[in-house]
């Protein structure tokens, strides 16, 4: 193990004590002194990391999807996490989405926002978009109508009912159809885009809920190669403003964008590390990248 | 085009809905002045019963606008919505019963005729307050919508969907069925509500009355049509299409997606309610066979030969169907049910889209020519 991901650890067992015992945040000098303040509802990455999953662990019937998995997404970096298939990717994003509960363990947003226990749709509102698999956007729906259904704005039923695109938000949109490139296809339907059209306005989707953290599983997958420079491109530059954690399977992409990689098997970390590391690392050669 | 000016702003891009509107509204009139002024010995005359018979279509046009919006649009393939229409139904039936007062067979000015005949003494809690007509009205609107939103509060919050729940609102119905049946529910058993007198001091028989509930029904048609065509235009609309579509989706985009079913559901049970309080008066009965799981399924296929999802198709649907029912059960009966079972399998098979698909097949068809033309000309100059 590198001196490096040594201190790293080290510094993630004080974060989690800091986590566990929630008093000593309350009391900490820095609250006391007024520089900040722990709202429950308010995120808190003042202490580095974004997403806190600690100890996780799944099992469907019997099968142990994620086993003790811990893993911590800073603030703003861009992380890709590979393993193979069965290693748990998709059912981690289950987890910090809230569509699975955690048997044990704790999934944390910031420092207090506890996520297991929320709902998914408070965990979207509260700045976490996931981008599925295989892309999922509203077929009947235009490319526009797409992206105003994602936006960031109050989503209640009566709010709903009445409320009308003001100009700030109309700008909005058209600011995300030219990040994605889609302007040529403004009103058509999303169900006629081609398949990495589609990726792409699904990530567009994530853009209008401008969340603090996207997951984005296998954005790559089935897009030819200029598609694939194009989105690595689009996923970089969205690093920094927000925190990126990507699953994916490709290795050449993955080289592409990562400084950070973490690879997950069997339920848990296996490894972590720049793409170099990882790709030297014993253990990793030997369950995936030999293979 | 000349008819926006005539219509909200949110229906211009309706033109189906806009033609339909206009046709309801020249029918009406016609009927109603074919009925009035033309004296009854001349062949064009319209006879009541007539009348009364298109007011009757009106109420299950209304009916299959109702199962529209949470079929076509959400996606929730109701097949009890029969049960909303029946509670409103009843609903009015207790106002109307209330109505006859001491001119019933026994003559008590305070109890129904069936509850003196069951040795009842009082009347049931239930049955205060229907002696007026704005609780009554209130009623209509509120019973369905308190048991759709309990119903969904339940169904959707357990996010069960497809086809479990299309048969527990199938058992929904059933129940209400089997429990308005009985004779302790103190609603009349399996005779129902009938005998009724008059509606705001109004004679039900008299043909002045009926041709203003046949106006009323149309007027309700035409308001039930403008209130969804605003909410399936509205972004909550589109959030309930969405739905359809990729409910983790819409989930996992921040939108609590029960509340979204819960609200269409609650909305599209008390228009079911509002058309049934406006047909039992025309046909006169209200019974607990309204309740029948077979009569919501026939409700699903007026809408699923009409057009789904569109709401007009809803409208032409419940209207050709209900004209054919009327005519086959007339002249063959024993054939009716043979020829809506061959309607659906055909629709299904040949009509995806329904009625009011084979129209916008046509429509796309002349728009791609015409967009060929353009582009066409655009090469040239």
């Amino acid at each position: 193990m590198s001196a490096l991901s040594q201190v790293r650890y080290k510094v993630r067992d004080a974060l989690r004590r800091d986590r566990t015992f929630n008093h000593t945040i309350i009391e900490s000098d820095a609250y006391l002194q007024g520089t900040h303040s722990v709202h429950p509802n308010e995120l808190d990455v003042s202490h580095g990391p974004v997403l806190y999953l600690e100890d996780i662990s799944v099992s469907f019937d019997g099968f142990q999807a994620l086993n003790n998995l811990s893993l911590y997404i800073d603030d703003g970096e861009l992380r890709c996490i590979i393993g193979p298939n069965g290693a748990g990717k998709t059912t981690m994003m289950d987890v910090i989405t809230g569509k699975t509960h955690p048997d044990s363990g704790q999934v944390f947003f910031g420092q207090t926002m506890d996520l297991s226990q929320m709902a998914e749709h408070d965990i979207a509102t509260a700045g976490i978009g996931r981008k599925f698999q295989k892309p999922t956007i509203f077929p009947e729906h235009s490319v526009w109508e797409n992206l105003e259904l994602a936006m960031k704005t109050d989503k209640g039923v009566w709010h709903s009912l009445f409320t009308v695109l003001s100009a700030e938000q109309k700008d909005r949109i058209e600011e995300v159809i030219e990040i994605i490139g889609l302007q040529a296809l403004y009103f058509s339907k999303a169900d006629l885009l081609s398949h990495g059209q589609k990726q792409w306005l699904e990530i567009g989707m994530l853009l209008m809920q401008d969340p603090r953290v996207l997951l984005v599983d296998e954005p790559v997958a089935g897009m030819t190669h200029q598609e694939m420079d194009r989105t690595a491109e689009l996923l970089t530059s969205l690093a920094g403003k927000h925190s990126v954690v990507v699953v994916e399977h490709d290795m050449d992409f993955v080289r592409s964008i990562a400084n950070q990689v973490t690879v997950l098997h069997e339920g848990s970390v296996l490894a972590e590390g720049t793409m170099e590391e990882v790709q030297n690392n014993q253990k990793v050669i030997e369950v995936y990248l030999g293979e | 085009m000349l008819l926006n000016y005539l219509f909200p702003h949110f229906m211009h891009e309706d033109t189906g809905g806009k033609w339909l509107i206009s046709l309801l509204i020249a029918i009406t009139l016609l009927v109603v002045m074919f009925n009035f002024f033309i004296p009854e010995s001349s062949a064009l005359h319209i006879p009541t019963y007539m009348v009364t018979l298109l007011g009757k279509y009106l109420c299950l046009a209304l009916l299959a606008i109702a199962l529209d919006l949470v079929w076509g649009y959400c996606g929730i393939l109701s097949l009890g919505h029969g049960a909303f229409f029946a509670l409103g139904g009843y609903a009015m039936g207790m106002y109307l019963m209330r109505q006859i007062g001491d001119r019933g067979v026994y003559g008590n000015a305070e109890l129904p005729d069936f509850m003196v005949f069951l040795n009842w003494h009082e009347l049931p809690w239930y049955w205060q307050g229907f002696e007026y007509f704005s609780f009554t009205a209130l009623m209509i609107i509120l019973v369905p919508g308190l048991l759709a939103y309990v119903f969904g509060w339940m169904t959707f919050r357990s996010r069960v969907t497809g086809v479990y729940l299309s048969i527990m609102t199938q058992a929904l119905t059933y129940a209400l069925l089997l429990a308005f049946f009985r004779n302790e529910m103190g609603l009349g058993g399996n005779n129902g509500l009938t005998d009724f007198k008059d509606i705001l001091g109004f004679s039900l028989q008299a043909d002045g009355t009926r041709i203003i509930l046949f106006t009323l029904s149309a007027l309700a048609l035409i308001s039930g049509y403008i209130a969804s065509r605003f909410i399936v235009q509205s972004k909550l609309g589109k959030t309930v299409v969405a739905i359809r579509d990729a409910e983790l989706r819409t989930r996992f985009i921040g939108y609590k997606v029960e509340d979204y079913k819960l609200w269409i559901f609650v909305f599209s049970a008390m228009l079911a309610g509002i058309a049934g309080a406006l047909y039992v008066p025309q046909v006169g009965i209200i019974n607990p066979g309204e309740f029948s799981p077979l009569n919501s399924i026939e409700l699903a296929i007026w809408v699923a030969i009409g057009g789904r999802g569109t709401l007009f198709g809803a409208v032409i649907g419940a209207l050709l169907v209900n004209y054919a029912k009327t005519y086959f059960t007339g002249a063959l009966p024993e054939f009716w049910l043979f020829a809506l079972g061959t309607l659906f399998i055909v629709s299904t098979l040949y009509l995806p889209q329904g009625i009011v698909g084979l129209f916008s097949q046509f429509t796309n068809k002349q728009q791609k020519q015409s967009a060929k033309h353009g582009a066409l000309q655009e090469e040239t100059t």
